[in-house]
């Protein structure tokens, strides 16, 4: 796996993409003019999106090994290294994360009126922690990201948040600091067992099964907070409703993934054999979640908490995917990790556009006004049926290879899946047919004003990746595939019948 | 058979896309935008027609759109079946450009811009559906199908229509995301690809694959395509009536129906195959499941007084006749069903064009109030006697054709009980048409209604109406042009 001549030649290239919006917040710290400052970040963050473009063009997709690798010592009586890397998963989660900021920036522009500089630091400090998260090859560098990401995000909800901020983001925080610890405990335990805090150096140790099961269940509590799987998810519906635009589309579209990466990165490949004894759990787990969420979304009048019981649906379908664990599972699964970025992060950012229009977020306030806002309803008919995975929209592709996977795995665990499809179909019909069709002459509704070009211009790139992943999704299924097997072998899976493994 | 990669699918199913396109940029002059969609659709049959010297040679046009993965395509392909089909909804979109225009602006209806762009948009789904080449392409254009037409459905946006539209989306989403997208996706894990077969007879699933599995897998898209208006799944139908008569006649007679019945039909020859159904006893079981929907709808048809209601359980019926010839597997039964797309689509539209006629002359929706009508509206009540005696399958009218290749095939099938079945719903269709027509002729004109007030509808609506009546009857004398794809099918 690792070759040491790849470390450390040419420019780090990762050091610069995760600590470049650092800078820019340093920077910020000395801008005055709230206007300057808004531009300020929308540049960087669009500086920072261009910068990390030359990951994807100079990975090379047929091999499994990290790359870009940097390694520096750090701690050195420790033996904590400053250590970076990506594959084909965590290089996909990077590029959401770099190009999905500039469009938090967007979202916020009038959105957020007051302290916009200590809001614009907030964002610029997570973006550094969350490409740092996906890069990071040391358990204690990545520990340390995970949990500066926290800090920040609590911040935005308890500040800049609705009416029960406060209450939110302490829930937020609790839920998500009470994971961090069972995941430091279990990063300790393998520092013990194998001398080192290198992820990699983790991997494929044969570690005791009493062990193994003692780490995952660690690393599982730790995550499945994160994902959020159900039965932890409780934190989720009340930190995206307080939550502004923005941070209701980073929490969306990058911190949920933190879980499940961090099933991929963690318990896969080093705790395999934990990873079948618990498998059938977790997949019943997530197969209420697909249902439980669906019929949740379905109860909801609040158009955020429509979409946030939405998300624990879709995350279901991501878990489903990896514990399946076969190649169109694991495929599909990461597939839906950046679909579900695309996807929800663009009707949070809806939900957002209607709040600045009617300042509330009711579906029976917002019935009807598709009337006076043509463009805006068309956009969210595109991301209303990408949401239910309409065929041609990037969800079918990624639900359609868990499902294939999951076939592969049960025929009758996949039969319990099918009424979280339809029920996502029904949710994600009943709001778009309410908000754009519902026929009720509301006087409030008559002055809307349409889009406006810096509102298009938000929606816009993410229309375009719903259609790209829809119907071309081959360049992302090729960067992921061979880090996929070399994850399954890691796993201790056979590979699954030809039938269902793309090349 | 050649495949050869040919751009005009591509055309074709393009086509009304951008018509809707343009119906949508010229909504404010009325003029231009009936003009955009009469080009669409002309261009669109064109282009179709121009395909069917090929497909006659044996050739197979073919496009790929999109590449997904490995096995999983977005394709096109014009071969036999898809012509019938094609053509049929093709054609029939010219005339109902003309007619919708007629209707829609003699009742000042609401939102004409997007009925127009919506009806572009369902005719793009339908072609796509005519030309899928594979199941995924077909349970995409499926689905596009019924997103778009639910605001057609759903038109006048009252009480009514908001709950005849939401039962349509309801049937039609639920059966399509419960019962299709698993089937299609384990037809995906068996067998690695879901390209239709290039014959009816081998199928696509591999040998080997377990019995139980292969029949839940044919339930699922027997049910599954909900459009066919197969009973118990067939609610979503009556309720759709609430929609324009022109949405009514063309999607509910042809384009969405058919589309239903049309993917049921694909799917049981190009995907199953005529020999694995044979192997597993499919067939039989099949055609008496549909029987029960011929038979029960038929006498549900006779206690409606509402026409466009009667005229609804009559698709039902009639659309169940196509499933029932496939299913008996042998080569004229297949025939008989399949002509039947276009035999049926061409009279029904006719019976909706009549009714839409008749509302927008006299605003009657009742059977009991048209009698005596006929002497004040000739030729609509010609027309609508023409395609009842199709719909009945009396010689010499389209009906006729599909009725004798059936009862022909049932013998071959040696299915007494289908030949009963099939006799017995004659009767019916002729109990619940004669009476329409022989009241509306002959019956006295109702009390306390001048029927000398009334005339005939806009020219717009009975030009269209006489000539798919008069299609009706030449179908019924030339029915070559249609066999000679059927056959292509069978062979």
């Amino acid at each position: 796996m690792t070759a040491p001549s790849t470390i450390n030649t040419g420019l780090p290239l990762l050091s610069v993409v995760i600590f470049s919006p650092l800078v820019a917040a340093a920077g910020a710290t000395l801008i005055g003019h709230e206007r300057l400052l808004r531009w300020w970040t929308l540049v960087s963050t669009t500086v920072v999106a261009v910068l990390s473009l030359p990951l994807w063009w100079r990975f090379n997709p047929d091999t499994a090994a990290f790359q870009f690798r940097e390694q520096v010592a750090w701690i050195p009586f420790l033996k904590v290294d400053y250590s970076l890397g990506i594959d084909g998963i965590s290089l996909l989660l990077v590029l959401l994360t770099t190009l999905i900021m500039p469009l938090c920036v967007l979202a916020s522009w009038r959105y957020i009126t007051s302290r916009v500089k200590e809001f614009m630091i907030c964002m610029l400090v997570m973006e550094t922690a969350m490409i740092g998260v996906f890069c990071a090859l040391d358990a204690i560098l990545f520990f340390v990201f995970w949990e500066a990401m926290l800090i920040p995000m609590a911040l935005m909800i308890g500040v800049w948040g609705g009416p029960r901020r406060v209450y939110a983001a302490i829930k937020f925080f609790i839920y998500t600091m009470a994971g961090s610890v069972f995941l430091l405990v279990a990063l300790i335990a393998l520092r013990l067992k194998t001398g080192s805090f290198s992820i990699e150096g983790m991997m494929g140790q044969n570690y005791p099964a009493g062990f193994q099961l003692w780490v995952f269940a660690a690393f599982f509590l730790s995550f499945a907070i994160k994902v959020p799987m159900f039965p932890f998810h409780t934190w989720l519906p009340a930190a995206h409703v307080e939550a502004p635009t923005a941070g209701s589309v980073l929490l969306a579209s990058v911190l949920l993934k933190m879980g499940t990466y961090g099933f991929l990165r963690f318990c896969l490949p080093i705790t395999p054999h934990a990873t079948h004894v618990f498998a059938p759990y977790l997949l019943a787990l997530s197969v209420i979640a697909i249902l439980y969420g669906g019929f949740t979304a379905l109860a909801q009048s609040d158009l955020k908490k429509l979409v946030a019981y939405s998300s624990v649906g879709h995350m279901g379908f991501a878990t489903l995917g990896i514990f399946v664990l076969n190649a169109s599972g694991l495929e599909g699964a990461v597939l839906v990790m950046i679909n579900h970025g695309v996807t929800t992060g663009a009707l949070f950012i809806c939900v957002g556009l209607i709040y600045e229009r009617l300042h509330t977020r009711e579906l029976g306030e917002a019935a009807g006004i598709g009337k006076f806002v043509p463009v805006f309803s068309g956009f969210l008919g595109v991301f209303c049926l990408s949401s239910l995975a309409f065929p041609g929209t990037n969800s079918f592709i990624g639900e359609f290879l868990v499902l294939a996977g999951s076939f592969a795995h049960s025929k009758t665990l996949t039969v319990f899946v099918v009424p979280g499809v339809i029920i996502a179909a029904a949710y994600m019909f009943r709001m778009l047919q309410r908000v754009a069709w519902g026929g009720t002459n509301n006087p409030a509704h008559t002055g809307l004003k349409d889009l406006e070009f810096r509102e298009v211009v938000t929606l816009a790139p993410l229309l375009v990746f719903v259609f790209w992943i829809g119907l071309h999704p081959q360049p992302f299924v090729r960067v992921m595939h061979a880090t996929v097997l070399h994850l399954l072998q890691q796993a201790g899976q056979v590979i699954p019948p030809a039938a269902v493994a793309l090349p | 058979m050649e495949t050869v990669t040919d751009s005009r699918l591509l055309w074709a199913v393009v086509t009304p896309l951008l018509g809707a396109g343009l119906v949508m940029a010229t909504g404010r002059r009325p003029n231009v935008r009936e003009a955009c969609s009469f080009l669409a659709a002309v261009t669109m049959f064109g282009l179709t027609a121009s395909l069917v010297p090929d497909v006659l040679a044996g050739r197979t046009p073919h496009f790929t759109l999109f590449q997904l993965l490995p096995g999983l395509s977005f394709s096109l392909r014009a071969d036999a079946l898809s012509m019938m089909f094609a053509l049929a909804a093709a054609f029939l979109w010219i005339l109902t450009v003309f007619y919708s225009a007629g209707y829609m602006r003699s009742l000042e209806e609401h939102a004409q811009t997007r009925f127009n762009t919506c009806f572009a948009l369902a005719l793009f789904g339908a072609i796509g559906c005519a030309f899928s080449d594979n199941l995924l392409t077909l349970y995409l254009f499926y689905e596009i199908v019924s997103v778009t037409t639910y605001p057609l459905v759903a038109h006048h946006q009252d009480d009514e229509g908001y709950e005849g539209g939401r039962k349509y989306l309801t049937y039609l989403t639920t059966t399509a995301k419960g019962l299709i997208l698993p089937a299609m996706v384990l037809i995906y894990v068996l067998s690695g690809t879901l390209d239709f077969a290039t014959n009816v007879h081998s199928g696509i699933l591999p040998v080997g694959v377990h019995n139980g599995v292969i029949i839940a897998l044919y339930i699922c898209c027997i049910l599954g395509f909900a459009k066919n208006g197969v009973m118990p799944l067939h609610h979503w139908l009556p309720g759709a009536m609430v929609a324009p008569t022109p949405v009514s006649a063309l999607l509910h007679a042809v384009a969405v129906v058919k589309v239903g019945v049309f993917s049921t039909v694909r799917v049981m020859l190009h995907v199953f195959g005529v020999d694995l159904m044979d192997r597993l006893h499919l067939g039989l079981p099949t055609a008496y499941f549909v029987s029960i929907t011929i038979l029960g709808a038929s006498i549900i048809a006779l206690s409606k007084d509402n026409l466009k209601l009667r005229l609804a359980y009559s698709t039902v019926s009639q659309l169940s006749y196509i499933i029932l010839g496939v299913a008996l597997l042998t080569p004229t039964a297949i025939e008989g069903g399949l002509i039947h797309i276009a035999n049926h689509a061409f009279s029904k539209i006719t019976l909706f064009f009549c009714a839409g006629a008749i509302y927008v002359a006299t605003h009657k929706k009742n059977i009991s109030e048209l009698s005596g009508l006929g002497r004040a509206m000739p030729w609509t009540f010609g027309a609508f006697a023409v395609a009842s005696l199709s719909m009945i399958g009396a010689p010499p009218v389209a009906g006729f054709i599909s009725k004798l290749y059936l009862l022909i095939g049932a013998l071959d099938a040696g299915a007494i009980g289908i030949l009963v079945v099939l006799v017995a719903s004659t009767l019916l269709n002729a109990a619940y048409f004669v009476p329409v027509v022989y009241h509306g002729f002959f019956g006295p004109p109702s009390a306390g209604d001048a029927h000398h007030h009334h005339r005939e509808a806009p020219l717009a609506m009975v030009i269209p109406l006489c000539l798919t009546a008069a299609i009706s009857a030449l179908l019924g004398f030339y029915p070559d042009f249609l066999i000679q794809f059927a056959q292509a099918v069978v062979q």
